[in-house]
């Protein structure tokens, strides 16, 4: 029955193969054949203009300053992310020391793992409420409160947070890290749990301290995994488009004040629905495609290990 | 441990995780710009002006009539009240009814399919841009609307029956593409309870506006707040100042993108008198970030003295204002030299109503405006919505107006023919934004008043 074989498999493959080219592949396509014209966004009519709309990309300063906040969201926040939920995660996992050389997570670790992974829970919506209270700028936001109660600002010139064009991008990043960590936290702790008990204990046996146990053995062998949260993350900070465009002022998607919170992608909406460029637009959204795909590849490969066998 | 299984089921999910990034990188926003498809050839319904009287676009009773009301401020209830009547009239015609905060998100794609609805309130903050979709051509022309008869009294024209400025607000080198119904008052707000507590006169003068402001703050208030994180609201008081400064021929010049218009001394002499808010540390703590929401409750509350905003301020803060409050309007106070009288007040039509090129029933998007300027749906309007429309006396004496809107009208009145309107909000966006981004700056006194004078200068060249 081995010629059946194949009918079987592409009966099976067929349907989703073809909603897969028609809802993803052919929309990616379009917005390709898009980016050569001058498409308004609102009616059918558009010309080709070739690649007039890349050329003009790369004289725009608002896109160049777009993507230079996205650059530097790309370096801090993976970063950022993956050592904070490196480190709880080792805490939470094998960072205790009670007991007698068992391995095991400081106490209350089950319940720091809730309490960690639940900004996951939410919506960005509700993180965008959230955040707006905590960075409100008179002393009823979280910060500012607990600054002014402190003494350490001035009642009356409290932070403007995101206000201030040298805070906003920083407090955009913040959100994305608190809202980030518990998830890698969770992925984390499910890695370490698969390393074996008996390597922990014999090193334990050796005298091996916390970081050399971190060092030498848990960031190995959770390479993989560190790898994929690198990647995933390095997409999130090529996006940052509904925090930015909720929480930062600037009329249309926000990215104020003036532009120094600008993201390429709500440079793209703004764009696209509110100047009705959008051959324009889609262009931005060639390029994010391109810059997000490049650097998919790229820290995969660079990444790349002997994979440890255990 | 370690076992064959164990580590495969790890790689899978590994991978998996990886393909869908992948997959899923950048996918919403090509998706976003991915659109319908779509022949675009909608022939449209052919209004032509050569009905009868009582039918002047020809409306066949048997078309149905597709609607779509933003649903914010005014909610709709107005919208099915104008449908009614229609449906009265038009027996046969099936009415759709959509009312939507999401404009563009549920337009956009019919409109770039060639099948867009027959008549659309197009606005809040998803308003799909009047001066796009004119630039597009899916806009019909309502010179039509404005030479058809008038419901109540055919003798008359539509244009005859609407307040002044009404047709200019809508009108795009020569004609006219939205009906801009909401009459709508600009200037700054107070609480006369408050006022008459503390023996605070409402100054007429910027001076004088100035002075007060120092007793207010001396008082243990803010003198002056507004909606920092929406910068076009203080825009309507630097705007003010400028206009009564330079006069109408000014306002017009700055609407037509003119470059020349902001070397005019006025405009630098309005900035900088708005300037001295900042320099004197009159604002309200932390109200250039909040929200609109933020800022006119903390007002609302009596931690501000003055905001500034358009007349549907009261109804928008309904539920919050005081039932003491005694809201009160003041117009923008003028400088020496002003080329306008102190009662100037900006004031005009908003809320812009358009009918699309490409509507199937192009007459009977038509007909649903002509129905919306008569005194029965005008008055529906004002009493489901507190605000007042542009039908000239749209509103019969048996409408009770709240304190805020009833000082609005007084000062529209007391305004008599000193009314001036801007234009460019609704019909240059790109100037509208690059203002909006400079007086942002402006209000965190991280730039001058010639800074800003240079900006709107430097965004004249900005276009859609």
């Amino acid at each position: 029955m081995r010629h059946r074989k194949y009918p079987f498999i592409v009966g099976f493959l067929i349907i989703p193969v073809v909603l897969y080219v028609v809802l993803v592949i052919w929309p990616y396509l379009q917005t390709f054949g898009y980016s050569l014209t001058d498409w308004s966004g609102v009616s059918q009519t558009m010309h080709f203009v070739g690649l007039q709309n890349y050329t003009k990309l790369f004289g725009d300063s608002v896109f160049l300053a777009a993507l230079e906040h996205n650059m530097l969201l790309l370096i801090v926040l993976p970063i950022a992310t993956i050592l904070l939920a490196l480190f709880f995660a080792f805490m939470l996992n094998v960072g205790g020391r009670g007991g007698t050389g068992g391995v095991q997570g400081v106490r209350g670790a089950a319940f720091y793992k809730v309490v960690f992974f639940f900004p996951q829970v939410l919506s960005v919506a509700i993180l965008s409420v959230l955040f707006q209270a905590v960075y409100r700028t008179d002393d009823g936001g979280l910060l500012n409160g607990v600054l002014v109660k402190l003494g350490l600002e001035d009642a009356n010139h409290p932070l403007q947070w995101l206000s201030d064009p040298n805070l906003t991008l920083w407090c955009i990043v913040g959100v994305l890290i608190w809202s980030g960590v518990g998830f890698y936290l969770v992925l984390f702790s499910a890695a370490m749990q698969n390393i074996p008990k008996d390597i922990y204990e014999a090193a334990l046996l050796d005298g091996a301290k916390r970081t050399q146990t971190f060092l030498k053995i848990t960031l190995p062998l959770l390479w993989e995994t560190v790898q994929t949260a690198w990647v995933y993350l390095a997409i999130a900070a090529m996006d940052a488009f509904a925090l930015v465009s909720t929480m930062t002022p600037g009329a249309y998607y926000g990215g104020g004040p003036n532009n120094h919170s600008e993201v390429m992608a709500t440079y793209l909406m703004r764009n696209f629905i509110t100047f009705g460029k959008a051959g324009y637009a889609c262009a931005m959204g060639v390029v994010i495609f391109f810059i997000t795909m490049i650097l998919s590849v790229v820290s995969l490969r660079l990444t790349r290990r002997e994979r440890i066998e255990f | 441990m370690g076992s064959a299984t164990e580590y495969n089921r790890r790689d899978i999910f590994k991978r998996a995780a990886a393909v869908t990034v992948m997959a899923a990188a950048g996918g919403p926003l090509l998706a976003a710009c991915a659109a319908g498809g779509g022949s675009g050839s909608g022939s449209g319904g052919g209004a032509t002006a050569t009905g009868s009287a009582t039918n002047p676009f020809g409306v066949k009773s048997s078309d149905p009539l597709d609607v779509v009301i933003f649903n914010g401020g005014y909610g709709d209830d107005y919208a099915k009240a104008i449908e009614g009547i229609y449906k009265a009239t038009y027996t046969g015609a099936n009415i759709a009814h959509l009312a939507t905060q999401e404009i563009s998100g549920k337009l956009q794609p019919r409109f770039n399919a060639g099948n867009p609805p027959d008549v659309i309130d197009d606005s809040g903050a998803q308003q799909m841009k009047i001066d796009v979709l004119e630039k597009a051509s899916q806009l019909t022309d309502l010179t039509v609307l404005l030479d058809a008869p008038y419901r109540d009294d055919t003798s008359k024209k539509i244009r005859d029956v609407l307040l002044p400025g009404t047709v200019e607000q809508g009108t795009i080198d020569g004609k006219m593409y939205s009906l801009n119904y909401v009459y709508t008052v600009y200037g700054l707000w107070y609480s006369n309870k408050l006022f008459k507590e503390k023996g605070w006169t409402p100054p007429k003068t910027w001076d004088d506006f100035i002075t007060l402001c120092g007793t207010i703050k001396a008082a243990g208030i803010a003198p002056f707040c507004h909606q920092g994180k929406y910068p076009y609201y203080a825009n309507y008081l630097i705007l003010d100042l400028i206009a009564k400064q330079g006069g109408l021929d000014l306002v017009k010049r700055i609407d037509a993108l003119d470059p020349t218009a902001w070397d005019d001394p006025a405009a630098l002499a309005g900035v900088s008198a708005f300037f001295e808010i900042m320099q004197k540390d009159y604002l309200l703590t932390g109200t250039n970030g909040m929200t609109h929401t933020e800022s006119q409750t903390a007002w609302c509350q009596g931690k501000a003295a003055f905001i500034p905003c358009g007349s549907w301020l009261e109804n928008e803060m309904i539920k919050i204002t005081p039932a003491d409050f005694d809201m009160a309007f003041l117009p923008v106070p003028s400088q020496n030299g002003d080329k306008l009288p102190q009662v100037a007040v900006r004031a005009g039509a908003g809320e812009p109503f358009i009918v699309p090129s490409k509507a199937k029933n192009q007459a009977g998007g038509l007909e649903f405006l002509r129905i919306m300027l008569t005194k029965e749906a005008s008055g529906k309007f004002a009493a489901s919505a507190n605000s007042l429309t542009v039908l000239k006396d749209g509103i019969g004496p048996d409408v009770v107006l709240k304190p805020g809107t009833k000082s609005s009208a007084a000062a529209v009145t007391a305004a008599g023919t000193n009314t001036f309107n801007f234009t460019y909000p609704d019909l240059q966006t790109a100037f509208d934004q690059a203002l909006q981004d400079a007086t942002n700056e402006l209000v965190n006194s991280r730039m001058t008043p010639q800074q800003w004078i240079a900006a709107a200068k430097a965004a004249t060249s900005k276009k859609v």
